[in-house]
């Protein structure tokens, strides 16, 4: 039951003026009338003063439950007409766009710029490329095999925790997932290479990944990396860390050196972590380096064999050395940029510096 | 983890500055994250009282204070106010070095002179800033007095060290101290207790022996349900105990390391878990109701209140780590929980100031259900931290010990070792065998080490080792309980090279740039890719990195209908699908600049978009991944034609030919941002041996609907116009799939070529591109080119017609073409043009 005023039908005849509207112009008239400031609803609320307490509560909320009615009913409304313009306006003004007369589109302005982590990438993948290495990709939506199983992490691997991993609403639980790392395209790599009979392998992969970390100045959720992976007869450690000193040399300068430590990685055995020489002081120690004169760039080891073995490659014939680092953390290092989230703003002031 | 040197010198005699041990420990993979000096450069500080305090004319932030430091007055100027006369400061006199090399020398402030300096707590590197000088209240603080023995300070290196998730073992100071001296080469012994007091507290009375009592049976009972989770219990009861302050030497210790003394129990509970690893759980006997414990597995959804006074439920499974909810209870004899095995104790049991008979657990847990319940009750404490590491089940005994003869230090007079221990054996790692090759290992490494020299590497580890020959011969290695890292053979071969290579030294490995036969180069595809990122650089587009999470709102104003390809557990809860288009993160980049008056861009990008495949397939992919390049053209005057011309240069730079574009409403519907009127699909010619044309992407203009949605609006108030070009590289960049020009290179003709002008009035709903094509046809092979020059509207024309003007350029390869050839040529492209498509000359 509606008070003293009939808000229902006040609603009922907005409704009906309102869809009798079809032009931007009639729109503006409608609303004006259905909830201007002479509109029945704002009279009537208007009204509620000279009211008892009860009764002005109760058609209080009705008309403000109408108001909300109506103004829903003007925005799709105006959504509406407001595309049906455009539509008839797009009718009227089809392009055949085969009709292309050359010189006749907006020239360039001045060059564009390629964005920094792909100038890092490139130049990443031209020096192992000049090393001898192959570049191999991978897709970003992996199985849980690809990305730990295959690795030497199966599902209750304490380790797991290292890797914050987004899943996804895909088959079982936990089962898909976006990869934490490009280390799944080493999978598929000597998946494909036993299948084809064409060990050995040499080849980096670079490419985005996904981690659940709260992006701050140093780390983003999605990032880019590069890793690499050799499969050979006689490969050992030498080998591994003649690599990373070559590659540290061609990237960073000549007065840049690596160095490697223990660490721990399920996929690798030996693992070490690798260093280089701070850029910013040359070794000499400074605040980045924390005086040390060395920063830590990534990870890398020898195959561990529990990988080989889930592969299919026979660890006594074939050995092999992995290696990993951030493509945005070496942009990060050599252009000195003090936040990470630079990198994914967009800023055309930014990208045009590179 | 905190490891004080002093602490690491109970078990090797280790000499040298701090630096090199940081890096030795560094180069062993105890990574040093950070060097505390402790004590350094405090020698000269002396105790004083103040005396006198004055004011300096001219001066209101400083004052002179007269102290007397017991062998007369001195005068300071100094610039704290937080003292008054009859307090106990330190002073820094005239010649002495501050922690960090702050000399002290006279010096003359507002015409006074001052002969030394009151210090801070952070001038001498002790504790935090407290608002001004240090004010001392400890015992024997007597003016004269060094500061260093009032404060029972010793010079001291903190060391502060990440260890390895796999090295539960190093995760003590024993271990650090194993490690240590096995590449320092020094002999490494974990000290008797005699020998321990003996280093750290020499005038100390009493003997850490307590004196043995009844039974431990007589006194308290355990029994284990569930072995499969706590595979080894042991129980000893002390009794007589009186719960008190620990000793100096150790309290400081755990400072030193950390930890916070709490009373002697604890203190000693705390102190065996930091120098052997083990944790130790002590409760109070009296306070167990049947005096004895059971250890069981947790009910399903059973409820236990943990020391920090939190209600847990336990035994439901939680995600991840395979957990099936098993949790391991700690519970008195009445099976009422007491607390969570190796994770956190009740408080109904906790040591308290009138606790007298204690039991002391010390345990071995599962580490993978440790794991899980810590996880999932999101519950970490130093003791699960370690168990879940994995503890050594070998190494119990010895850490009750020492908790017992520590205690005994002072527990009191009447302290009493019940005799025997409750010891609950099930199913406990066993040392393991592992066979090591020298020539797998020297494969690994590229070293050269003969069976010996390995063995030699080994041992100083802990690890039992017998060479079982000659130099190539295998070295049987006996690996102890304490090293759950190392795997059984083959993996363990590999595992225990690391273990070689550690001691040995990772910087003295040697290093070789390796060389093979086969060439690295970049794919056709990879190189291709550079070369259309170039190509759209060249024409002013920079390429931009957008967010791959996307909400709802994104997807559908791409024109994309759920469902999507959702994350199970987003950063951002509405940021919860991967985007299926990169249309919205691009307009939302140039809107990003348009706020900041750079709103006259080109944008790119190349990256994966995802959605459902549109007919689940059992074996197929569960979600579609393709590799696109996106570009939109926000530029002063851009519009569908700036795409267009991009469009075109990039084809023609990857030699692409026989494409054509489809306008009008899309084939099969398909989502889209572009506007149906003012776009086209461009479509390439069916492939080698296939029926289906093949799609390369679409070029146009953005909907004006989606643009205005966005907020991407001129200055006249009106939706801009945006040029959009999406490729599918996956097929775009497969020469099987987009035909390309034919490798064979045409010839040149050397005779003059001839051009004619022809054009028609032709119904708008007739594309100028078959109009073209009619052209090309007629045209035959003299045709060199056909190019559109003009395109005209006017009310002249008729309605919905316009005059499409082309230059016709033809050629012979042998000859010049005579003017009755190129009539010919004329009379046919005409009657073609017309005929087809109903148009006229003009
Ligand atoms: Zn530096």
């Amino acid at each position: 039951m509606s008070g003293p005023v009939d808000v229902d039908a006040l609603v009922a005849e907005a409704r009906v003026a309102i869809a009798a509207a079809d032009t931007t112009e009639d729109f503006r008239h409608v609303a004006a009338v259905v909830s201007g400031k002479k509109s029945a609803l704002v009279e009537a609320s208007r009204a509620l003063g000279s009211m008892d307490p009860d009764a002005r509560k109760e058609l209080g909320r009705q008309l403000h439950e109408a108001r909300a009615t109506v103004d829903g009913l003007l925005e799709a409304r105006r959504t509406a007409i407001r595309y049906a313009e455009l539509s008839a306006e797009m009718a009227a003004s089809r392009l055949d766009l085969t009709e292309y007369v050359p010189g006749e589109a907006a020239g360039p302005v001045a060059r564009g710029h390629l964005h920094l982590v792909s100038q890092t990438r490139d130049a990443l993948e031209d020096v192992f490329v000049g090393m001898g290495f192959e570049v191999a990709e991978g897709p970003e939506i992996e199985s849980d095999w690809y990305n730990f199983g295959a690795l030497n992490i199966p599902p209750a691997h304490p380790a797991r925790g290292m890797w914050d991993t987004f899943y996804l609403h895909l088959g079982e639980p936990e089962s898909t997932l976006l990869r934490t790392h490009t280390s799944p395209v080493q999978i598929h790599l000597m998946e494909r290479a036993v299948l084809d009979g064409t060990l050995p392998i040499h080849s980096v992969m670079p490419g985005r990944c996904y981690r659940r970390d709260t992006p701050d100045a140093r780390h983003l959720a999605v990032f880019h990396q590069i890793e690499g992976l050799v499969v050979d007869r006689g490969i050992t450690f030498a080998d591994l860390a003649g690599t990373i000193e070559t590659f540290t040399a061609a990237y960073f300068g000549p007065d840049i050196h690596s160095r490697l430590r223990p660490a721990y990685f399920p996929f690798t055995e030996p693992s070490a972590e690798f260093e280089v020489t701070c850029t910013i002081c040359k070794g000499e120690g400074c605040r980045t380096c924390s005086q040390t004169g060395w920063i830590e760039l990534g990870g890398c080891g020898m195959v561990d064999p529990a990988v080989f073995a889930s592969v299919g490659i026979d660890a006594d014939e074939w050995t092999g050395f992995a290696f990993g680092f951030g493509i945005d953390r070496c942009a990060q290092m050599r252009h000195q940029i003090a936040d990470m989230r630079a990198l994914i703003e967009n800023d055309i002031r930014f990208l045009r510096q590179f | 983890m905190r490891v004080p040197l002093s602490w690491l010198r109970d078990f090797a005699p280790f000499e040298g500055d701090a630096a090199a041990i940081a890096a030795t420990l560094d180069d062993l993979g105890l990574v040093v994250e950070g060097v505390e000096h402790v004590g350094e450069g405090l020698g000269d500080v002396v105790v004083a009282r103040v005396e006198e305090i004055r004011p300096i004319d001219g001066a209101d932030k400083i004052r002179l204070v007269v102290v007397s430091d017991g062998t007369g007055p001195v005068e300071v100027v100094c610039g704290a106010w937080n003292f008054a006369v009859g307090d106990l400061v330190p002073l820094a006199p005239v010649g002495s070095v501050l922690p960090g090399g702050f000399a002290i020398g006279k010096r003359k402030m507002k015409g006074v002179v001052s002969n030394g300096m009151l210090c801070s707590g952070p001038e001498l590197r002790l504790g935090e800033d407290r608002g001004g000088i240090l004010i001392l209240d400890a015992d024997g603080a007597v003016p004269g007095a060094k500061l260093t023995d009032v404060l029972g300070i010793e010079p001291d290196v903190v060391f502060d060290v990440a260890v390895e998730a796999n090295r539960p073992d190093a995760w003590c100071m024993a271990g650090v101290a194993r490690d240590l001296a096995a590449r320092l080469e020094l002999q490494f012994a974990v000290p008797s207790t005699p020998a321990l007091l003996a280093r750290v507290a020499p005038d100390a009375a009493g003997a850490a022996v307590p004196a043995t009592g009844p039974a431990v049976a007589t006194l308290t009972s355990v029994r284990v349900d569930d072995p499969d989770l706590c595979p080894r219990f042991t129980a000893r009861v002390l009794t007589g105990v009186q719960v008190g302050d620990s000793p100096e030497w150790l309290a400081r210790r755990l400072v030193a390391a950390g930890m916070r003394p709490i009373n002697n129990v604890v203190d000693a509970s705390n102190y065996v878990m930091l120098e052997l690893g083990q944790p130790t759980h002590p409760y109070d006997l009296d306070q167990l109701a049947g005096g004895g414990l059971v250890i069981r597995r947790a009910g399903a959804g059973e409820t236990v209140t943990t020391l920090d006074g939190v209600e847990r439920m336990l035994g439901r499974p939680g995600p991840g780590l395979g957990d099936t909810g098993q949790d391991c209870l700690i519970c008195d004899a009445t099976g009422a929980p007491v607390g969570i095995g190796g994770i956190m104790g009740g408080a109904t049991s906790e040591i308290g100031a009138g606790t007298t008979r204690v039991l002391l657990e010390a345990a071995y847990f599962v580490p993978m259900a440790i794991a899980r319940t810590s996880k999932r009750l999101n519950l970490r404490t130093e003791a699960s931290a370690r168990f879940e590491r994995g503890c050594d089940p070998a190494g119990i005994d010895r850490a009750a010990e020492r908790f017992c003869e520590l205690l005994a230090l002072t527990g009191g007079s009447g302290l009493t070792l019940a005799d025997g221990v409750l010891d609950v054996v099930g199913d406990v790692p066993t040392p393991l065998e592992v066979a090591v090759r020298p020539s797998r290992v020297n494969g690994l490494l590229g070293t050269a080490h003969t069976a010996a020299e390995i063995a030699g590497l080994l041992a100083p580890l802990g690890m039992e080792v017998r060479p079982t020959g000659g130099d190539d011969d295998p070295v049987e290695v006996v690996v102890p309980t304490f090293r759950p890292d190392i795997r059984p053979a083959p993996m363990g071969e590999a595992d225990l090279a690391e273990e070689v290579a550690r001691t040995y030294g990772y910087a003295r490995l040697p290093r070789r740039h390796p060389a093979w036969p086969q060439p690295g180069r970049l794919t056709p595809y990879q190189r291709e890719r550079r070369r259309i990122k170039d190509v759209l650089c060249g024409l002013g587009a920079s390429e931009a990195w957008t967010a791959a999470f996307v909400t709802e709102a994104d997807q559908l104003a791409a024109g994309f209908a759920p469902p999507y390809v959702e994350i199970t557990n987003p950063l951002v809860d509405a940021e919860r699908f991967l985007r299926s288009s990169m249309a919205p993160g691009l307009v939302q980049a140039v809107l990003y600049n348009a706020d900041r008056r750079q709103g006259d861009v080109r944008l790119f990008e190349v990256g994966s978009v995802f959605r459902l495949p549109e007919i689940p397939d059992g074996d197929g992919p569960l979600a579609v991944e393709e590799e696109r390049l996106c570009a939109v053209f926000a530029g002063e005057g851009d519009d569908a034609w700036s795409a267009v011309a991009a469009w075109r240069t990039v084809a023609d730079a990857l030699g692409l030919v026989g494409w054509t574009m489809e306008q009008g409403p899309r084939r099969g519907g398909g989502a889209r941002v572009s506007h149906e009127f003012r776009s086209a699909a461009l479509v390439g010619p069916p492939a080698r041996g296939r029926a289906r044309r093949v799609v390369l992407g679409e070029v146009g203009e953005l909907d004006p609907t989606f643009v205005e949605t966005s907020g991407l609006v001129g200055t006249d108030g009106r939706p801009r116009r945006v040029g959009w070009l999406d490729l599918d590289l996956a097929t775009v960049l497969d020469p099987d799939e987009a035909r390309r020009k034919p490798l064979e290179s045409a010839p040149i003709s050397r005779f003059p070529s001839s051009d004619f002008d022809l054009a028609f009035v032709v119904h708008d709903e007739v594309p100028a591109g078959t109009v073209e094509a009619t052209l090309q046809v007629a045209g035959g092979e003299l045709l060199e080119s056909v190019q559109l020059f003009d395109v005209y509207r006017g009310e002249s024309l008729g309605p919905a017609t316009r005059s499409l003007a082309y230059r016709l350029r033809f050629c012979a390869s042998d000859r010049t073409l005579t003017d009755d050839e190129i009539g010919g040529l004329r009379s046919a492209c005409i009657t073609a043009v017309e005929q087809s498509h109903g148009a006229t000359l003009r």
